[in-house]
């Protein structure tokens, strides 16, 4: 089953994104988030118009989480044409790594007093299991959050790719293998907090996390590493790596009867698509406070397709415009009006695979075509 | 296991009315023969006496072993007999609205003001079932006899020994003799004499009961170092009888797991079938499909409402209603998403995923609005509860083999519907050469929508079958995608043949599973396992042979 583009190749470069132009839009989204958004927040006299809430800043920094997430998922599904309904659980995994430090981090301060996490106290647990072993450092969670979501994603795409598994039957086996990945984590003997997941977390580094500095130091350390995303995302894409991921995209066999193998390609962007991920759910955990075994259900992993379709496939930008209008819907509906949000969920993903299989950045694309 | 207890109350209750009828035919007779079966002594403690000694009382009226004092003990269960304390006098109600003194047998006309209840707690209403059981083992009626050997086989006490004895010694019924044995060794386990121990625990090794391997158990317990049985003759018995008691019940729990490891396959099937045509014979994605199940299951409590209101003489009946409806609500849904969305995507399965997937959340939104994100209840037609006992410690729920039956049915009439008739033609042709089935006259688009439509309606139909036996609610089709897409994959697109092996082998493998590992831990067992075997076969078990095998 061969998936036909849409009107020739699904690609285009965004000008905005490259050259001088380029370069300079980046520059002022570091300025904005390193200068802009801690002035406003922390200077700014809280009854000023100009301030920034701690609301908004813990909003747009899970955001940017999300956005990292979504250009993983462009690299894979808009640029490959490898559709992963599993990129939840990779982004769960970086979390749980992340989670794990803070758990530990916690020391004494738990509700049981112990120097085991409260959960494993109330299972009446007397040591740490084995693989918790070492994390009370946080680099070696820092390494944890990178190498399992990239270990775990290398042994099954390498699996996977061999046997040429592709399109939709790869997209079921991801979306069974984060499925069962839930189910795993639910169990409480697994040793991951069951149900609840890992939550109350105390400090971070020594720092309390829970105060605004140290919130922003995380919003600006989100939003780096999304511009580093950004950036590298950029370079692959244009390099003479993305060209053959693209190929493989629109035509597979082309590719390899021209004397390329795809297996080490796709291996790469996936196994680096699941890395990204991994380090987006280590930064999103110490900002929203929690992580549980619910992040890994297959609809979050669909929802995580949905925000780059949104924003445009094979855009880049479009990825992190997408995250962008789909979650800041999502936490307006939420809030103002619960029960239609998932009418309004439902109609994006209706709406945007039937009229608008450009997403957003293709249309605005089209539109400056037409004017000019 | 709660279920074992039916059958055996029904026949209780049946014997228990046909007393009923001889006690109000013999009124006049029955005050003497109360008189001759319990003495007025006896009548006064029953009557007047403190809790324990009203217990003594019913003990001694069981060993005496006369089934005279029946009606005065069924009267009491029924809470008949009252009692006027300052006359010292007992009256029982009759059926028939007349009153007997219990003392004299004279009719009593009209009640004295002064009369009350007599006090009953639960720990007497247990002895007295038991003795009334304890009695009617001496019923004429062998029905009767077996189901009072029954009862009596997890509630006798010591004090019933004698009587059993007596029973055991003048049964002429083989089964109704090996039963009351069995009660009697489990009475004799107490005894002081090592001799009649060692024959008891011997005869408990003939039961297929699994009390009787706990029972077993205890005898061999081990207190620090003191065995629970002194004599060592007897704990060597009680180890070999273990042994054939728990070889007994392995069966019936091997049985047991591949019975509900086919109900779970069936389960499968049912949930698979669907989508086994719109994927694998359409190859379109419908992660929508679980919402239609979801929606099958709630025309059928709509069905079962009205039902309720307007027929409810016929309420038993309502499932078969139910069915049609369900069918046709989920297909008409299917068809109208058809011919909306997934028609502009065909060729585009990544694209259809994720737009049946909004579909699904806009359904799940919109039962939530109207029926509330509750679970509803469905309730079980009569002669859908209970189950069949086929060994000691199996019992096949009636709801369990019927959904395996209808899973088959379905089975069939899809099997018929595809490669007999001429839409299933139309089907087949346009799955195998779409062009050249449109060139000869095929109506394609239409073929698409009714193919579309009939995958959907069985979906409904799995819908109806399942919400009798889980939970109702607005996300009932979410748990089943998962699984009904791995059976899919695992089958082999296009085959029908495929999809139930693949169904029957999910469902037995994780019952297997589960048995060793857990609920939980064999559900991921199978997943993982599914995603190793499809790296190994990416075509599923059956893969399509020739030129079809890449389209």
């Amino acid at each position: 089953m061969l998936e036909t583009p849409i009107n020739g190749p699904l690609f285009s470069r965004i000008p905005g994104l490259y050259g001088p132009k380029g370069w300079m839009s980046i520059a002022i989204a570091a300025v904005i988030v390193w200068v802009v958004f801690p002035l406003l927040n922390l200077a700014v006299d809280a009854d000023s118009v100009f301030h920034v809430s701690d609301y908004s800043v813990t909003l747009i920094g899970k955001i940017m989480c999300y956005a990292m997430v979504a250009l993983a998922m462009d690299l894979i599904w808009g640029y490959t044409g490898i559709l992963s309904l599993g990129h939840g659980l990779f982004f769960a995994l970086g979390g749980y790594a992340m989670g794990m430090y803070l758990m530990r981090a916690i020391g004494r301060d738990g509700v049981y007093k112990s120097d085991l996490p409260d959960f494993m106290v109330f299972l009446d647990w007397k040591e740490l299991p084995w693989y918790w072993a070492g994390t009370d450092s946080f680099l070696y969670c820092l390494l944890l959050a990178v190498l399992v979501p990239g270990l775990l994603a290398f042994i099954f795409g390498y699996f996977a790719f061999r046997s040429r598994i592709k399109g939709v039957y790869f997209s079921i086996i991801t979306q069974a293998l984060t499925f069962a990945a839930m189910l795993f984590f639910f169990r409480n003997d697994t040793g991951f907090g069951g149900n609840n997941g890992f939550t109350d977390f105390k400090r971070v580094l020594g720092f309390t996390i829970a105060t605004a500095e140290t919130r922003m130091v995380l919003f600006a350390l989100s939003g780096t590493m999304l511009i580093v995303t950004l950036l590298l995302a950029r370079y692959i894409v244009t390099s003479k790596l993305g060209r053959v991921l693209t190929a493989i995209r629109d035509a597979e066999s082309r590719v390899m009867f021209s004397g390329y193998n795809p297996l080490g390609y796709k291996l790469f962007i996936w196994t680096l698509s699941a890395v990204i991920c991994g380090i987006a759910g280590a930064l999103y955990v110490p900002q929203v406070g929690i992580i549980n075994p619910g992040e890994m259900s297959p609809a979050n992993s669909i929802e995580i397709a949905i925000w780059t379709a949104v924003g445009g496939r094979g855009t880049l930008i479009g990825a992190i415009v997408g995250a962008g209008i789909v979650n800041f819907a999502k936490s307006f509906f939420t809030v103002a009006f619960p029960e239609y949000w998932l009418y309004f969920l439902g109609a994006i993903f209706i709406g945007v695979t039937l009229f608008m299989p450009r997403g957003v950045v293709g249309l605005l694309q089209q539109l400056k075509r037409k004017s000019t | 296991m709660t279920r074992t207890a039916v059958p055996s109350t029904k026949n209780n209750y049946m014997s228990n009315s046909r007393i009923l009828g001889a006690l109000a035919l013999l009124a006049g007779l029955l005050a003497v023969s109360i008189a001759q079966a319990v003495t007025p002594e006896q009548l006064n403690a029953l009557a007047f006496g403190e809790n324990d000694a009203k217990v003594q009382t019913i003990a001694a009226i069981v060993s005496a072993g006369d089934a005279e004092a029946m009606p005065l003990l069924q009267a009491l269960v029924e809470s008949r007999v009252q009692i006027s304390p300052e006359q010292k006098r007992i009256f029982i109600l009759q059926a028939d609205g007349g009153v007997l003194d219990a003392k004299t047998g004279q009719s009593v006309d009209p009640l004295p003001d002064d009369v009350e209840e007599v006090v009953m707690n639960n720990r007497m209403r247990r002895e007295l079932a038991n003795a009334m059981a304890a009695l009617q083992l001496f019923s004429p009626d062998p029905a009767t006899r077996l189901a009072s050997a029954r009862s009596l086989q997890g509630g006798a006490g010591p004090a019933m020994l004698p009587l059993i004895e007596k029973a055991y010694a003048a049964e002429s019924e083989a089964q109704i003799k090996q039963l009351l044995g069995l009660t009697r060794a489990t009475l004799q386990l107490a005894s002081a004499d090592a001799e009649v121990r060692l024959a008891a625990v011997k005869t408990l090794g003939e039961s297929s009961d699994p009390t009787t391997k706990t029972l077993l158990l205890k005898v061999l317990a081990k207190n620090g170092e003191v065995y629970a049985e002194p004599d060592e003759k007897v704990r060597v018995q009680a180890a070999l009888s273990l042994d054939s008691v728990q070889g007994r019940l392995a069966w019936g729990e091997r049985l047991g797991q591949i019975f509900s490891g086919i109900s779970l396959g069936s389960i499968l099937l049912l949930a698979a079938l669907g989508l086994a045509i719109t994927y694998g014979l359409m190859g379109v994605i419908n992660m929508a499909h679980g919402e239609l199940i979801m929606i099958g299951a709630y025309a059928t409590y709509l069905v079962q409402g009205l039902f309720q209101k307007y027929l409810p003489e016929l309420f038993n009946w309502y499932l078969v209603a139910a069915l049609p409806v369900a069918f046709v609500i989920a297909a008409l849904v299917g068809m109208v998403m058809e011919r909306t969305v997934i028609r502009f995507l065909y060729g585009r399965p990544l694209e259809t995923l994720l737009a049946t997937w909004g579909i699904s959340l806009v359904l799940i939104q919109l039962v939530r609005t109207i029926f509330g994100a509750q679970n509803v209840g469905v309730e079980n037609p009569v002669w859908m509860s209970g189950g069949v006992q086929a060994m000691s410690n199996l019992v096949l729920p009636y709801n369990r083999i019927v959904i395996i039956f209808f899973a088959a049915f379905v089975l069939l009439g899809v099997w018929l519907l595809l490669t007999r008739t001429r839409l299933g033609l139309f089907v087949r042709g346009v799955t195998q050469n779409r062009a050249m089935a449109g060139c000869v006259g095929v109506p394609t688009a239409r073929v698409d929508t009714y193919a579309f439509g009939l995958g959907s309606g069985i979906a409904g139909l799995a819908g109806c079958a399942l919400s009798q036996i889980g939970n109702v609610g607005p996300d009932l089709g979410q748990s089943y995608i998962v699984d009904s897409f791995m059976v899919v994959v695992l089958g082999g697109v296009g085959q029908l043949a495929g999809t139930v092996y693949a169904a029957m082998g999910l469902g037995i493998a994780n019952k297997f599973l589960e048995g060793w590992a857990g609920a939980v831990l064999a559900k991921i067992a199978v997943l993982v396992f599914i995603i190793i075997f499809i790296q190994k076969r990416p075509q599923g078990l059956f893969a399509l042979k020739g030129r079809f095998a890449d389209a």
